[in-house]
């Protein structure tokens, strides 16, 4: 057979992952901003303008999980099994904002405030974890005999850490922008404000990660920075500095959906740098997407409800977008 | 691995499936109860089916969240603890997850913002649609599990090939032998529990005077779906039952506690007794002569396969599920006779007054939860040893994880699960103590989804239905049809 369907599946999957961290992104970013926006009909406005999206937007997280085993079981066990600790964290964070959406509108005065914090210290959590996981995962994880062959706490590193502490910064900025583009007035304004430290932010947080992944790992200097790839691979830090510098200068101005469209733009562009430094790898350093494939039967059946149903989630998923367009008031509630 | 972390993890695993389990069971059911609500609404425009639509969706919309938080958990934990589980069958459970996802988790989450927030922005056909796509997701996303679930159970179509499973058919695989009766099974108790709870609302607005059209009408449409539903899911049993007889004969011996066959002799049906593993044999038994063989052979002298018959090693333990069997059947067998009850009631044109009724109704509001769990206790516990049946031991199938971390994370999912699920459950009974109230013209009412509970009249809600008709049915009253 001609078709390469572990290539394909490893598309779906980043692509599925993209998608989450760019939807579930912004969203999670809204808790995060929480502790800036004390008032109650300010956080109110803030959730109103996820409440209909957000389940869809976490959806992608479920498919990369259920794209991972159907394709690559192995990597989905070792992987899972390696990380235990950090996804639970990320789960229990998942689970406390996820219901904060509904409970903190159903829950009396004496318990509203609790949900607050639920929402705000989930959205931290969850992606702080998300964050850890990536760079326990960037940093490679030892296999034996198709298992994990690690310690429970080996994800705990400074890597780690900073990693977590930059992703949260990267959907702060998502969530930021996000409200820009849907409130106005105050609020607006004072997310305005809040983007430009953001952005600089998520731009040294950038840096930074360039510099240490290839001085620590030797094949991702080797990716980076042998000819001709130097040359292919240029455009994503120039392209990073150009979105960066524009989004900064916009700022400035009176924004509406530009900011959003550029730290998106700043995300994707990170996760694609991430992904050109690990590429064919599935379980860094050793095992590759090849390595780790389900038996052709699972792959094939899979990809052609893939093919054929994506296509049309992303059409009925803009279309709820294109329902809930325009700004959102305070008391409205979209009712 | 110790057996020490294993029965943690299966702990873990059964903790947390076990939430999980209610809300989507509830979800099925009130989607798909919606959408018949809308749609009366459209064809007759008779507005106390507009206003049970809305009360219900409010309940729906808390009751979808936690079940989807708590489905994210699993999606999870099959990697995380049962990784030698998945990368032995990841290959056949990992698609289907995957068409869940795609074909339902999808749907549901697309269409669930319109369904809640979407009343007034999008036309009355589109909204419609938008609920209905919603309960689609519900029966899609039951219907693919179901079949993950039912192919560990009774696998088909495949071979394992260099100690992996390898699919050769996917038709066999979906298809297989227990699909089709755990499907029926399951859905129909997706929809028995729904109705119960229902039900229980209206007797409970009822026991407090609240004799308002819609009170009346939710707790006629549950009771009618009651006394079709309920003995029709005892036969769906009975032949799930003969299914299990074929394919996994020791957990049915399990479930009778019936160790041996005497022979030439018919099997008695126990009642009562305790299975006792280690002395092979039940005690305290109450047997009814005859009754085991003719209910699971349909004949008078009929034997199937005791436990002895079996390896030790191969067992499922009996002292469980011939407990959670026997009370999934007996909360069966109350659900007939409240729907009984209530078909009689109504006969006599006391369906609203008949107290004695709604009490038993408002009881029995969780009983269809309970039977849920109580099943599928009996389903997978009957099952093992086997994480698929007859293939992969589930000792073999967990991660190597030590007792710490699963002692801590398991901890921390209890209290997680107690002070979520129990503050959320608690949020959902006091917006059904609040009542359907009637709304003006094609609005819906304040505190929906996405809104403070009742903002004009905060914490007053609940004591306003407690003085009942006081809550004046204003535009309904003209169209009492119950």
């Amino acid at each position: 057979m001609g078709i390469d369907l572990a290539l394909i599946w490893a598309v779906i999957i980043l692509f599925g992952i993209m998608m989450y961290v760019v939807m579930d992104g912004f969203d999670l970013g809204i808790g995060i901003l929480f502790p800036f926006m004390p008032d109650r009909e300010e956080r109110d406005v803030m959730v109103n303008t996820v409440a209909p999206v957000w389940d869809g937007n976490e959806t992608w997280l479920v498919l990369g999980g259920a794209g991972l085993l159907a394709a690559f079981p192995l990597a989905y066990s070792v992987i899972l099994s390696a990380l235990y600790l950090p996804l639970v964290f990320m789960l229990l964070g998942l689970i406390f904002r996820g219901v904060a959406f509904e409970f903190r509108f159903k829950a009396d005065e004496r318990h509203r405030p609790f949900w607050d914090r639920a929402f705000a210290l989930g959205s931290v959590a969850a992606a702080f974890f998300q964050g850890v996981t990536l760079g326990a995962y960037l940093k490679g994880i030892p296999v034996a005999e198709r298992a994990y062959a690690g310690g429970p706490l080996d994800w705990i590193t400074p890597f780690s850490m900073f990693t977590g502490i930059g992703l949260v910064a990267a959907y702060a900025l998502l969530g930021c922008t996000w409200l820009i583009l849907k409130t106005e007035g105050g609020l607006q304004q004072r997310m305005c404000r809040l983007a430009r430290p953001l952005t600089l932010g998520l731009l040294a947080v950038i840096v930074v990660i360039s510099i240490w992944t290839p001085l620590t790992q030797a094949g991702i200097a080797q990716r980076w920075f042998s000819l001709p790839n130097l040359i292919w691979f240029a455009p994503v830090p120039l392209l990073v500095a150009a979105c960066g510098w524009t989004l900064l200068r916009q700022l400035g101005g009176a924004p509406h959906g530009g900011p959003f469209v550029l730290s998106l733009c700043l995300v994707f562009l990170g996760y694609s740098g991430l992904g050109i430094s690990l590429w064919p790898a599935i379980v860094p350093p050793h095992i590759s997407i090849w390595d780790a494939s389900a038996p052709p039967q699972s792959q094939g059946f899979a990809l052609v409800g893939a093919l054929l149903i994506i296509p049309v989630i992303l059409m009925y998923t803009a279309w709820s977008y294109y329902v809930f367009r325009g700004k959102v008031r305070a008391g409205e509630g979209y009712h | 691995m110790s057996s020490d972390a294993l029965l943690l993890a299966r702990i873990q695993f059964g903790f947390t499936v076990s939430f999980h389990i209610i809300f989507p069971a509830i979800t099925i059911g009130l989607a798909s109860y919606l959408a018949v609500l809308e749609a009366c609404w459209l064809r007759t425009r008779d507005t106390v089916y507009r206003d049970l639509y809305h009360f219900w969706t409010r309940i729906f919309a808390v009751n979808f969240g936690m079940g989807v938080v708590s489905g994210l958990v699993m999606a999870y934990q099959f990697g995380t603890n049962w990784s030698y589980f998945s990368d032995f069958a990841g290959s056949v459970t990992g698609p289907l997850l995957a068409y869940e996802v795609l074909t339902a988790f999808f749907l549901e989450a697309g269409f669930l913002g319109v369904m809640l927030f979407g009343w007034t922005r999008v036309g009355p056909g589109l909204h419609f649609f938008s609920t209905v796509m919603v309960a689609l997701g519900t029966l899609i996303s039951a219907t693919w599990i179901l079949a993950s679930n039912s192919w560990m159970q009774t696998p088909a179509g495949y071979e394992v090939i260099d100690g992996r499973v390898v699919p050769t058919d996917w038709l066999a695989v979906v298809l297989n032998p227990s699909f089709p009766y755990r499907l029926a099974h399951m859905g129909i108790a997706a929809f028995l529990a729904t109705a119960l709870m229902v039900g229980a609302s209206g007797a409970w607005h009822l026991l407090r005077g609240d004799r308002s059209p819609a009170v009346r009408r939710m707790f006629a449409m549950a009771m009618g779906m009651l006394v079709i539903v309920a003995p029709l899911q005892a036969v769906v049993g009975d032949f799930h039952g003969l299914n299990t007889l074929e394919h996994q004969p020791a957990k049915i011996a399990a479930i009778e506690g019936h160790w041996e066959n005497e022979p030439g002799a018919g099997v008695p049906l126990t009642l009562f007794g305790i299975p006792d593993m280690e002395q092979e044999t039940t005690r305290y038994a109450v047997n009814v002569p005859r009754l085991g063989s003719l209910i699971l052979t349909h004949s008078w002298d009929g034997q199937f396969a005791g436990l002895k018959s079996f390896p030790k090693e191969d067992r499922p333990n009996s002292t469980v599920v011939f407990w959670t069997f026997r009370v999934m059947v007996g909360l069966g067998l109350l659900m007939i006779a409240l729907g009984l009850w209530a078909a009689w009631a109504r006969w006599r044109g006391r369906l609203y007054d008949a107290r004695l009724l709604h009490r038993f109704a408002v009881w029995m509001g969780p009983s269809g939860l309970l039977a849920i769990l109580a099943g599928w206790l009996t389903t997978e516990i009957g099952r093992q040893p086997w994480v698929v049946y007859g293939v992969m031991r589930t000792a073999d199938a967990a991660t190597r994880h030590g007792t710490l971390e699963l002692s801590v994370t398991l901890a921390i999912f209890v209290a997680t699960y107690f002070l979520v699920f129990g503050a959320g459950i608690s949020y959902m009974l006091r917006l059904i103590r609040v009542g359907p109230t009637p709304a003006p013209g094609h609005a819906p009412l304040s505190g929906g989804p996405g809104e403070a509970r009742s903002p004009s009249r905060p914490l007053s809600a609940a004591s306003s239905s407690e003085t009942g008709p006081a809550d004046p049915p204003a535009a309904a009253s003209t169209h009492t049809g119950a």
